[in-house]
């Protein structure tokens, strides 16, 4: 913990590494969030991150947006398949190329989750990136107007653009826009190019497509095909490969990683991917720049400190919250649920079967564990017994089709939870076509299968086992949940 | 006391806040130099328009096109910030001052803070009442906060990069600057 005193020398230190917390906090432009592939993704259409870098130094200090109804977020992507879940975003940016080869934006606006969960709406099809500035600058002049300042919950652009309708949002923007574009504001080609020259590729090496020594071991090490499987990307340059470090051992909360752990991480980033590390909305960390041929040594060194779960993109993949154990917003605690779930499935050959899905999991409304777009959502709810009671939600998801998931009826508590989740990977089991994942059943069968099944029985809600028993964080003597209206 | 052009200078100006039980149609306006609200300039134009000195405030929720063809008739006009997170009255000074042409002092007056001034100023304001609790000179200091800006605004209608050519290689360092 962080003495208040001690704040500057830290705010002093991270710059000497080129890192600020300038407009982290605050209802202003947050700091501009990308793919965790960026750059290196075999599916990119154009590298985000120059365009995320000027966003950046446009919306920093902006005099007129620094005191916004609300905070604001804005995502980019420039690939095949949106992994910076731009559809939940104030703003999603998606570069693309139109017919003619020129790049531009697709821009969303008003998505978002927490109380009013809502997918953005398409403000712009394909706005020229010359454009992007002044069109950005023109939203937040309208939200900054016109959003709603009498009640924070209604405050995000979000509820602005529902309110109004975005054909409405629209012809205001546009109507600001008219003054501004093709004005000082339009970015120029050297500007582009200059910021981009921060994003150069580092000095890859020419090898060949596919490392043999990867292609034997995988034969022999049935672990290291698991992880090779689920942990290894593919990257756009012959004979590389991206890995993403797995923050989710059974065990351990989601997400976490020890002094010791983030050591060995930096010193295998100098090793093994150039010096960069990168940490994702999923709570992982990824190696973008990894050659096939150091992947067996990776491997090892990973599995040796606990960060070689071969489990990305499964069940135990949980994206969750801290949870009443650290939040004093939270109603229920998530990390102690998502222990006891991981632990519950914790079966490798189980868990390949049931291939992709994702849970995600919040302890309370405000749904910083991004249960809306989790394939299965789970969300602590305030009954006012003090208990904790979680709602469960199918058919939610991030990406190129994201949607917010449906509630499947009544609350469960604690101990049941566990249960919930079998039953409803019991009916994807049985429904599901060959080779289609959880998501594409939901969507394919509707929610009523899994709601009956999940509701045909009674399920045991005994308090069976001693609650601290699934408490690993140790708690302080006079721990209590304490709620605050913060947000 | 206010900041007007980048000083600290004696200001005779009054502002009128109509109290509970007043209306905008049935108040007083003193005479001398008076900043009225938007609604009592509404209310009593026919008579306040012939008074020598006159200026108008704006409250965070009112909109600048309404004094649209009538901005030379005041010799100031102040944005209310009922509360320093309160941003409205930064597009209500960069409308006026940018797409209604207004040129004349605009004022910010309310929760007027040190550290919203470097912002205040941007948007077009030349003129500030900082909160009376506040040393008006410390407050003065906030007008330079920063040496350089990225983007425009009202006071800098080119942004950096149109200003400044700068490297576009890469040097430890220096990705931020």
């Amino acid at each position: 913990m962080i003495k208040l005193e001690e704040t500057p020398d830290l705010l002093a230190d991270l710059a000497t590494v080129e890192m600020h917390g300038i407009q982290t906090s605050g209802n202003c432009i947050r700091n501009i969030t990308s793919d965790e592939y960026a750059g290196v993704a075999a599916d990119e259409i154009i590298d985000p991150r120059p365009y995320a870098e000027i966003l950046r130094q446009w919306s920093t200090f902006h005099p007129e947006f620094a005191y916004l109804p609300r905070k604001f977020k804005i995502a980019i992507n420039g690939a095949a398949e949106d992994r910076a879940a731009i559809a939940v975003h104030d703003i999603g940016l998606s570069v693309l190329k139109n017919e003619q080869g020129e790049i531009g934006f697709r821009v969303l606006v008003g998505g978002g989750t927490a109380r009013t969960p809502i997918i953005g709406s398409e403000i712009c099809d394909f706005l020229p990136w010359q454009h992007v500035l002044t069109y950005i600058e023109s939203i937040m002049r309208v939200y900054n107007q016109y959003g709603r300042r009498d009640n924070m919950y209604k405050s995000r652009i979000k509820i602005l653009v529902k309110a109004i309708g975005i054909e409405e949002f629209r012809r205001q923007v546009e109507a600001d826009w008219a003054d501004i574009k093709n004005g000082p504001g339009t970015l120029t080609v050297e500007e582009l190019n200059r910021v981009a020259a921060y994003f150069t590729a580092p000095a890859y090496e020419t090898l060949p497509a596919n490392d043999p020594g990867v292609a034997l071991y995988k034969t022999e090490n049935k672990a290291f095909a698991n992880w090779l499987q689920r942990n290894v990307k593919p990257h756009k340059i012959p004979g590389y490969a991206v890995v993403v470090l797995s923050l989710k051992k059974t065990g351990i909360a989601p997400g976490d990683a020890s002094a010791e752990q983030m050591d060995v991480v930096a010193d295998m980033a100098d090793r093994f991917s150039f010096g960069e590390l990168r940490v994702t909305h999923k709570q992982n960390l990824v190696l973008a720049d990894v050659k096939q041929s150091d992947l067996v040594s990776l491997w090892k060194e990973a599995a040796e400190h606990g960060m070689a779960s071969p489990n990305i993109g499964l069940l135990t993949d949980i994206i969750c919250c801290p949870g009443a154990d650290f939040c004093t917003l939270a109603f229920a605690r998530s990390i102690p649920l998502a222990k006891m779930i991981a632990e519950r499935f914790d079966n490798l050959d189980f868990l390949h079967d049931i291939g992709e899905i994702e849970l995600n999991m919040s302890g309370c409304v405000n749904a910083c564990g991004h249960n809306h777009v989790g394939h299965i959502g789970v969300i602590g709810v305030d009954k006012k017994d003090g208990g904790e009671w979680y709602q469960v939600s199918v058919g939610g998801a991030q990406g190129n089709d994201a949607a917010i998931g449906k509630i499947i009826g009544p609350s469960f508590n604690f101990q049941q939870m566990p249960e919930v989740i079998d039953r409803l990977l019991q009916v994807y089991v049985r429904e599901r076509l060959e080779e289609e994942l959880f998501i594409d059943t939901v969507r394919r069968i509707g929610m009523a299968p899994f709601k009956e099944c999940v509701y045909a029985t009674p399920i045991n809600a005994e308090d069976t086992v001693d609650k601290d028993a699934y408490g690993f964080i140790s708690k302080p003597d006079n721990y209590t949940v304490q709620r605050k209206s913060r947000f | 006391m206010i900041i007007k052009n980048k000083a600290v200078v004696s200001d005779d100006w009054t502002i009128l806040r109509l109290s509970e039980n007043e209306t905008p149609e049935s108040v007083t306006v003193p005479a001398g130099k008076i900043i009225v609200p938007l609604k009592v300039w509404q209310a009593q134009r026919a008579t306040l328009q012939n008074r020598a000195e006159l200026g108008v405030w704006l409250a965070s929720n009112e909109r600048p096109e309404e004094l649209k063809g009538e901005m030379e008739k005041f010799a100031v006009i102040a944005v209310d910030f009922p509360k320093f997170a309160d941003g409205r009255g930064y597009s209500i000074a960069y409308n006026l001052r940018a797409r209604l042409g207004y040129v004349g002092e605009l004022r910010a007056i309310g929760d007027v803070l040190r550290d919203q001034m470097f912002y205040m100023q941007r948007v077009g304001f030349d003129a500030f009442a900082p909160r009376p609790d506040k040393n008006i000179h410390d407050a003065l200091k906030g007008l330079t906060d920063f040496s350089e800006t990225y983007q425009t605004s009202l006071d800098q209608k080119l942004p950096l990069f149109r200003r400044v050519k700068r490297d576009g290689i890469a040097t430890a360092g220096s990705a931020n600057d």
